[in-house]
């Protein structure tokens, strides 16, 4: 590999990350602040690449779109934590992956419903279509650059948020002692509510930004719900920072997994094992610190 | 999802009961002789797995479709005899393959099984076709394997193998010249089986791959395989990308600048089902199949004005297939003249020629079509056909499958 390839691959690793943790960060909030095991959060991508693609196609234009889907997203956050979420924090784990997994078959029912099965585009908006020539053959399309640039936005945002507000402080102090708070005149039902729309709006966001390049289809929400909660886990759950850390680091992983060549015992080892890189990541910090890498010592 | 698609065929059942029980006791009234003639008279038995829900819902409804047109247009009947549909929703999954098909077999009693899309499930249909020595044709799995080492005297396919469909681009490829080229595709049997043939054919022709480059399936994070193509400058690439993946893997060929820098060839299912979504990243992209947007022979107009008519859909790839396994089925029956003897049905299909709108074909020896192979070409929102790519082709080669009779 000569240097200008590795240095374009790291590129790529360094955006798939930046991605990685975009579609990840509403799960950062739901399940790694909140402690909400949401099994839907892939189901909420889904329903932000559909917003994308049918809002942008009636208002014929991305950046309108892009408002009012959020807007969707944060009323549908709001109603399912009213409806259902909050009857749910004081049980196990397992009636919210019950739950969760419950909503991912109405959405897909609903997606099928309101806007069919068929795999749809999302036009690149016009002023970011460009690309930049990196090198004689290969250039880089300027929108995944914007994607990136998106990223470092939400989590600079997030952790600022969560390390450095008020607010941040009463999400944080809710999720290890819910009655607490309460009992020390804070409205905590209220809070997790707005939380719980905003990891909503989130992930709904990531699918809208993430639609141009991934295209819009049925299930692809079940693609990326996996790598999710891989990049939490591995970050250490409550932590914005180890989430981007997680990201890039998968991002790094899977790139290189995928394109050097180890032999051994003239067998090509790694992209056979490409699938499996991410997970063999995980089980390795896994084993050496079983809180995640920036997950507080339980 | 799941829960419902397991409750139906459950609700069949119970219809099928009410006419079974119906039957019978008729069967009750006349004697057991009667019995016996109701066997041989009564409707032929078609037990069709397709996918209802899930991914591939549309592929099983194009099918199902086709079929339905071509039995339809026989006045509804195969060799004069009336056609019951037992139906099952095969989900795409492999898991669930033997019990969803041992259901028709078993419980049915079907005259012939058809199906399905997915080729894990197609294997496992094979499997149980051949312990139970019941009729199978497969409307589109393309598992090489299916007419290859697992062959049987009673599997069928009506659709096409994978090899079949990366071959004759490796012949066009070698032929204009092209002295290299790099594969791209998930690592899964469709997409081996699709590079495998491509590389036969243009390797035979002449040409080097220099290297074959593979995703886990369904990943679409294309970027670092993007870079490495740019970086081993080829003088092609040939892919195996279908679906979602395969719209997402043309825009980000255009995204990285390649597209017009090195030409991107692939299997027909690469520019199939995709161009709306798509758009204009597809443009001038090639490739082969067993059928094409714009055949205009009489065949392929009338199926296309009937299709539109019944359905109010315009019909693809697959409703075809599904279509050639009617005209087959109707062929065959008509031969028997109604009959379910199975070493004459089997005789019928094996030496049928289906005038499909594809273009005619018939089965090799191992019971794979040998068919015109078009090399198309994406010009606006359609696969226009450039020339037949290679006239009536028998590949995979037919001694990979031993048949034992």
């Amino acid at each position: 590999m000569s240097l200008g390839t590795f240095l374009v691959q790291l590129l790529n690793s360094v955006q798939y990350g930046l991605l990685l943790f975009l579609v990840a960060s509403g799960l950062t909030l739901i399940f790694g602040i909140m402690g909400v095991i949401n099994i839907a959060h892939g189901a909420f991508y889904m329903i932000g690449a559909y917003l994308a693609w049918s809002l942008a196609g009636q208002l014929g234009s991305f950046w309108l779109a892009l408002p009012l889907g959020i807007a969707l997203s944060v009323i549908l956050g709001l109603a399912l934590e009213w409806l259902l979420i909050n009857k749910l924090y004081d049980r196990d784990h397992l009636y919210q992956v019950l739950l969760t997994y419950g909503l991912i078959l109405v959405f897909e029912e609903l997606r099928a419903i309101l806007w069919g099965n068929d795999v749809h585009g999302v036009p690149i908006p016009e002023q970011l279509k460009a690309s930049i020539p990196l090198t004689e053959n290969l250039s880089y399309p300027v929108y995944r650059l914007f994607i990136s640039g998106v990223c470092l936005a939400v989590a600079g945002l997030m952790y600022w948020v969560i390390q450095k507000t008020r607010l941040g402080m009463i999400v944080r102090a809710g999720a290890s002692n819910r009655d607490m708070v309460q009992s020390l005149g804070i409205d905590i039902g209220f809070v997790y509510r707005v939380v719980f729309a905003v990891g909503v709006a989130l992930a709904a966001f990531a699918g809208m930004i993430a639609a141009p390049v991934s295209s819009v289809f049925p299930g692809m929400g079940g693609q990326v719900l996996i790598i999710c909660f891989v990049v939490v886990v591995i970050g250490g759950v409550g932590s914005v920072k180890g989430a981007l850390v997680a990201a890039l680091l998968i991002g790094l992983i899977d790139t290189f997994g995928k394109v050097i060549e180890l032999d051994i015992a003239g067998f090509n080892v790694l992209p056979e094992l490409s699938g499996m890189s991410v997970y063999l990541l995980m089980a390795a910090v896994l084993l050496w610190r079983p809180q995640g890498i920036f997950g507080a010592r339980p | 999802m799941k829960q419902e698609s397991e409750k139906k065929p459950q609700a069949r059942r119970r219809e099928f009961l009410k006419q079974g029980s119906a039957l019978g006791g008729l069967a009750a009234i006349a004697g057991v002789p009667g019995l016996a003639r109701a066997q041989s008279s009564g409707p032929v038995k078609l037990g069709l797995m397709l996918p209802a829900t899930g991914t591939f819902a549309q592929l099983g409804s194009a099918i199902e479709n086709g079929l339905k047109l071509a039995i339809d247009e026989k006045g509804g009947k195969l060799g004069g005899r009336e056609v019951e549909y037992f139906k099952v929703d095969d989900e795409s999954d492999p898991a669930k393959a033997t019990d969803n098909v041992n259901r028709l077999v078993t419980r049915d009693k079907v005259d012939v099984l058809i199906g399905t899309v997915h080729s894990g499930v197609a294997l496992a249909m094979v499997k149980v076709a051949k312990d139970t020595n019941t009729i199978l044709l497969i409307p589109n799995a393309g598992a090489d394997a299916a007419t290859g080492p697992l062959c049987a005297p009673n599997v069928f396919r009506t659709s096409f193998a994978n090899s079949q469909t990366g071959y004759p681009m490796g012949k066009v490829m070698a032929e204009r010249g092209i002295k290299t080229a790099v594969t791209i595709s998930w690592k899964y049997a469709a997409g081996e089986e699709s590079v495998a043939g491509f590389k036969d054919a243009f390797t035979r022709g002449g040409g080097k791959v220099l290297k074959e480059l593979w995703l886990p399936f369904p990943n679409v994070e294309f970027q670092p395989l993007l870079t490495e193509i740019a970086a081993l400058k080829p003088d092609a690439v040939y892919t195996f990308f279908a679906g979602a993946g395969a719209v997402k893997f043309l825009k980000d060929y255009q995204a990285a600048g390649l597209k017009g820098r090195i030409p991107l060839y692939g299997s027909g299912f690469l520019t199939d089902g995709v161009l709306e979504a798509v758009g204009d990243a597809a443009e001038g992209v090639e490739t082969t199949l067993h059928y094409a947007d714009s055949l205009d022979t009489p065949k392929d107009k009338t199926f296309r004005l009937a299709y539109v008519k019944a359905y109010k859909t315009q019909p693809d790839v697959y409703a075809v297939q599904g279509y050639d396994t009617g005209l087959l089925l109707a062929q065959a029956f008509d031969k028997t003249k109604g009959g379910v003897d199975k070493p004459a049905l089997i005789r019928a299909m094996e030496t049928a020629t289906v005038d499909s709108p594809r273009g005619a074909w018939h089965f090799s020896k191992a019971h794979n079509p040998v068919q015109d192979m078009y090399l198309r070409k994406v010009v606006g929102k359609q696969n226009r056909v450039v020339n037949i790519a290679i006239k009536q082709l028998d590949y995979p080669p037919a001694d990979r499958c031993k048949m034992s009779s």
